[in-house]
């Protein structure tokens, strides 16, 4: 698609400067290694791939979850969101879970979504324990506002963590947000964010190698089939 | 009374069945056990259904009598069992009785919940009904919190310890990779739910000292049976499997009215009526299905029944002993661990798990070699209601 620069100048928003996110690994309950590092925005159509089998799938909300995060991403990709970034979920290379959010300003994060690709490993809670991690530790910010969108969602932030409400309006519209301050996670800290830096090259080098999807049908039947974990 | 065997015996893959009702999974089930009993123009007496929820979670009422009908069953006579998590096997021991007295020469006998297509609290919830109303409920104790506690209390009088408890957590899941009718397919590490620092999220505390991984899934499914007198089963072309022995027992409503609440003495009297009645002992059994809804449930329970001695079952489990080509194989099939636990559904579930067993159906990976005798402990609320069956191949 043809870009008009000149434009995109005025389109594109102004950035905050982002430290990097340093990847890190979790050993999983079934023994794999998740190693959790920041997607660049190179990397966006590879995971759109992964996330759209998951508009079509109702249970849990993932088409709710899916349908905004795979706008978001687009949007980051193409240069329409303020200081987004994406942190994936890799297991032997492949892609199992994605989370993303935006910092409101230099002080304020801004949650956007997470979605788990495989199921029953809690990988959805340890990548959104990395984002926490990520705004209060690596972005140095005071608070970040965050809302669910399912009651997985709702038990995992709001209950375990766990978060205070306020009367912010939160940018993805629905309720009110919820807050993550920096006492409310350094206290939370112990029994919800895990890993081990640096990662081993051999998982880094697989995990930096192009990101390996499973297939539509496999997607489905791990989000939506009938067995769990 | 006549000696009454089980002919025919079905289950559908344990699970979140979102797309089928109640009514679906039971007729599904039966339609299995009716297929295996191979009862040509032969149609069922009675209809036994075990369920605990679904007035509550489906707001159906008569379930057996709709069964009947779904199932083209009329006239047949029909009943709902309602024991909590011992419902399948109450059901089972209602069909035997049935078919012992003589009244009726055809018996199916079916389970099955649907616990998920309401959240994980309410399903807690519902289940914790089954508590006392007034000295218990009200405080906010669930099963979890029940299983928390004895474990605590299992751990200080008899020595067992988290070790023992991930060896049986560690079993189960890895049997339940190797059925195809288990909830959970997923062989657990470790490293990745107890040593690894990681494993403070992977497995958390659920009711201390029970983490995640000690727990029994949620689960929809269903199971069946067929039963008839012995002599009638063994003109048939499987070998029948004779229910040799039963055994029921009810204990205190509250725990704490107990004198010892470490103490299971309703899986004792039950087990020990069973193998009475069965003219067996402990030693003769060659493979168990234990209501492990908590991990501390098989220990204690592979004591009770006398597998082992006081204490001796944690060491037990982690020694190899329960394992498939151990002393004595428990929960190969994965027990309410990996298998899952749709609630009216399991008592009857372990039953036909057995069956397979004692018939040598099951594939090699999962069936314990000339497997002749068979023991079934089905646990009704904790421990106040609990069924035992010791089941025995009869050879045509």
């Amino acid at each position: 698609m043809p870009v008009d620069m000149e434009l995109e100048a005025v389109l594109r928003p102004m950035q905050y400067p982002m430290v990097p996110y340093p990847p890190k690994f979790i050993t999983l309950a079934n023994g794999k290694k998740m190693v959790i590092r920041q997607a660049a925005r190179e990397d966006v159509p590879a995971i759109l791939k992964s996330v759209h089998p998951c508009l079509f799938i109702e249970r849990d909300y993932y088409d709710v979850v899916s349908a905004r995060l795979y706008g978001e991403l687009l949007a980051w990709y193409r240069y329409r969101v303020k200081s987004e970034y994406c942190l994936m979920g890799q297991v032997d290379g492949y892609l199992v879970g994605v989370v993303n959010g935006r910092m409101e300003n230099e002080k304020v994060g801004m949650s956007y979504h997470t979605l788990a690709i495989d199921r029953g490993l809690r990988i959805g809670s340890h990548l959104f324990a990395a984002k926490m991690e990520y705004h209060m530790e690596y972005l140095n910010q005071d608070a970040v506002l965050i809302v669910a969108e399912s009651p997985i969602g709702f038990r995992r932030w709001m209950i375990e963590y766990p978060l205070e409400l306020t009367n912010i309006p939160h940018e993805l519209g629905g309720g009110d947000s919820y807050r993550l301050t920096r006492e409310i996670y350094f206290k939370a800290k112990p029994r919800l964010v895990v890993g081990d830096r640096p990662v081993p090259q051999e998982l880094m080098d697989e995990a930096m190698a192009d990101i390996k999807f499973a297939d539509d049908d496999t997607i489905r039947e791990r989000i939506a089939g009938l067995k769990g974990r | 009374m006549r000696d009454v065997a089980i002919i025919g015996a079905g289950m559908i893959p344990f699970g979140r069945r979102d797309e089928d009702s109640l009514m679906e999974m039971l007729a599904y089930a039966s339609l299995k056990a009716l297929d295996d009993a191979d009862l040509g123009d032969k149609s069922v007496d009675a209809v036994y259904v075990a369920n605990m929820g679904g007035g509550m979670l489906q707001h159906q009422s008569a379930i057996a009598s709709s069964l009947v009908d779904r199932l083209s069953l009329l006239p047949a006579a029909a009943e709902t069992i309602e024991n909590g998590p011992a419902s399948g096997a109450s059901a089972l021991k209602n069909g035997l009785l049935a078919v012992a007295s003589g009244y009726y020469d055809y018996v199916l006998v079916v389970g099955g919940e649907k616990m998920r297509e309401v959240t994980g609290w309410r399903a807690t919830d519902f289940v914790a009904t089954m508590t006392h109303p007034q000295a218990e409920y009200p405080y906010g104790i669930t099963l979890p919190g029940m299983g928390g506690m004895f474990t605590r209390l299992y751990m200080e009088k008899y020595g067992v310890t988290r070790e023992h408890l991930l060896a049986v957590s560690l079993k189960n899941q890895e049997m339940g990779t190797l059925n195809p009718y288990a909830h959970v397919e997923m062989a657990l590490d470790r490293e990745g739910i107890f040593d690894s620092p990681h494993a403070i999220v992977n497995n958390p505390t659920s009711a201390d000292p029970l983490h995640l991984y000690d727990l029994c899934p949620v689960s929809d499914g269903a199971a069946a049976l067929v039963l008839c007198p012995l002599e009638m089963a063994k003109k048939l072309s499987k070998p029948p499997v004779l229910i040799a022995g039963f055994g029921q027992a009810t204990d205190t409503h509250t725990l704490q009215e107990r004198d010892d609440p470490t103490d299971l003495k309703a899986v004792t009297l039950a087990a020990q009526q069973a193998f009475e009645r069965a003219k067996l002992k402990p030693s003769d059994i060659h493979v168990a299905e234990l209501h492990d809804a908590f991990t501390i449930l098989e220990i204690a329970e592979s004591e009770h029944v006398g597998f082992f001695k006081k204490g001796e079952g944690g060491k037990a489990a982690a020694a190899g002993k329960t394992r498939l080509g151990g002393q004595i194989p428990i929960n190969v099939s994965g027990g309410l661990k990996a298998r899952g636990h749709p609630v009216g559904a399991t008592g009857i579930a372990q039953v036909v798990d057995i069956v397979w067993q004692l018939r040598h159906e099951l594939p090699k990976s999962r069936q314990v070699q000339k497997a002749q005798n068979g023991l079934t402990v089905n646990f009704g609320g904790f421990g106040n209601n609990v069924l035992a069956f010791v089941l025995k191949r009869v050879e045509q």
